[in-house]
């Protein structure tokens, strides 16, 4: 792609899980691209690439938001965190424990973006009733087998997480 | 999905991104939180040939209280209006507003500058804005000034901005007590815009007579409508569930709204003067506290 590009790359400096990356980038690179192509995170996923159904859901700077409808030159210095920076070596984050213990996945194509959402909710409000839960995944489409499962794994991971 | 090829650069100072706008001329095209334009252009529906980035001016996304107005910066995103101490208090029914966009995701990066440029038909913020009677602040080479909000959304996908112009704030003037603000929507069920969509601003005096109403409704044309003949039903009178059912039906008068596959215009107009009514007697609650 670069090779075929009409404009200049622009060098950008991300923040990934931590770990600092410079590249140079052909200004239409979107951040989930990026993410999955440059960098080889390939948990992120790539759903409906229009901004409906989450599953390239990321936290940008802290915040959730869908890595299809962000470039990467506007996460240039910024902190960006997947889905593969929640575990702690082997010790699951506590939403995907939750997704585990509470069966919150069938075929697992929404399933990073669906904890992506999850734990920035967590992290903004450790007590959130059903319909907060709710409100709070309406970004994030399930095509397999509903929202049920997914609600009580968040459930699970906040009172996990309250816990200590 | 890709968009086309572009130049992309970055703003450091609203004076830089107007050179590079006047330097590009009509191939320039401004980035906000691109949670529009973005989407357009990966559909090729937008193709400039230059991206002007403008999050990355300092400044830009404030709420702030200057005098009788909130100041709002154009880069605020959504999440953050909704969350706002001082909008919350002073102006509920932005709040409202801003906290029904999209979802989580689209909240954290879709900005109200963004938003109100944009001036999609079916998007929120317009409605609201109109009825809180915002001010929308423009710079250029030639300085600042000022567009009312019923003279801002011109048609679909249209302001009175000039090409040459950047939006940089909004002023909302804060209302006396005894004031309320609310927004009330219908969204679509799939992609969650406006149906229809109403905003509300109600000002009661002691003895429960309208000082004061503006009243906007969204999704019935090219952009917010000022509901007048609702306005004028109220105004002065006591304001009695009577009063508020009277002027709520008269929300869609003189409207010619354009039926979808989703919504006929007979459905649209009933809908706004049920929309309507939910968001005054929401406004009229508050303005009780």
């Amino acid at each position: 792609m670069t090779a075929e590009a009409e404009y200049p790359a622009v060098a950008v400096s991300v923040t990934v899980n931590g770990i600092k990356h410079d590249a140079l980038v052909e200004p239409r690179t979107l951040l989930v691209y990026f993410l999955r192509e440059n960098l080889g995170l390939t948990g992120t996923h790539v759903g409906c690439d229009t901004s409906q159904c989450g599953a390239c859901t990321v936290h940008l700077n802290g915040r959730a938001v869908k890595s299809c409808t962000v470039l990467a030159v506007q996460a240039n210095g910024a902190h960006v965190r997947t889905i593969e920076g929640l575990a702690n070596g082997d010790n699951f984050h506590p939403v995907q424990e939750g997704f585990r213990e509470k069966h919150g996945l069938q075929c697992g194509y929404c399933t990073p973006g669906m904890i992506m959402t999850a734990v920035h909710l967590l992290e903004n409000n450790p007590n959130p009733s059903e319909e907060e839960i709710k409100h709070a995944l309406e970004g994030n489409l399930c095509r397999c087998t509903g929202y049920v499962n997914i609600i009580e794994s968040v459930e699970w991971a906040a009172e996990k997480m309250r816990k200590g | 999905m890709f968009p086309a090829s572009f130049d992309y650069v970055a703003a450091h100072s609203v004076e830089e991104a107007l050179q590079l706008m006047a330097k590009h001329g009509e191939e320039g095209k401004l980035l906000a939180g691109g949670h529009s334009l973005l989407p357009a252009m990966k559909l090729r529906l937008a193709a400039p040939r230059v991206l002007i980035d403008l999050a990355t001016v300092p400044g830009l996304s404030d709420i702030r209280v200057d005098g009788k107005n909130l100041v709002i910066g154009a880069l605020t995103v959504h999440a953050d209006i909704a969350g706002s101490e001082l909008v919350r208090k002073h102006l509920p029914g932005l709040a409202d507003a801003a906290s029904v966009i999209g979802d989580v995701q689209v909240r954290n990066r879709g900005t109200i500058g963004g938003s109100v440029a944009h001036a999609d038909p079916a998007a929120d913020l317009p409605v609201i804005l109109t009825a809180l009677d915002a001010s929308f602040v423009v710079q250029s080479a030639n300085g600042r000034h000022t567009f009312a909000a019923d003279d801002f959304f011109t048609d679909f996908y249209t302001t009175a901005m000039n090409a040459n112009e950047i939006l940089t704030e909004i002023y909302l003037p804060m209302p006396p007590s005894g004031t309320g603000t609310a927004y009330a929507k219908l969204p679509h069920p799939a992609s969650g815009y406006v149906v229809v969509s109403a905003g509300a601003l109600i000002t009661k005096q002691a003895s429960g007579t309208c000082a004061a109403a503006r009243v906007a409704i969204g999704g019935l044309g090219s952009g917010p409508i000022r509901a007048i003949a609702t306005e004028m039903e109220m105004q002065g009178k006591p304001l009695t569930p009577q009063t508020i059912a009277a002027a709520a039906a008269k929300a869609a008068e003189e409207t010619d709204p354009m039926e979808d596959s989703y919504a006929s215009a007979d459905y649209k107009r009933h809908v706004a003067t049920v929309y309507a009514r939910k968001a005054i007697e929401a406004a009229l609650e508050r303005a009780r506290n």
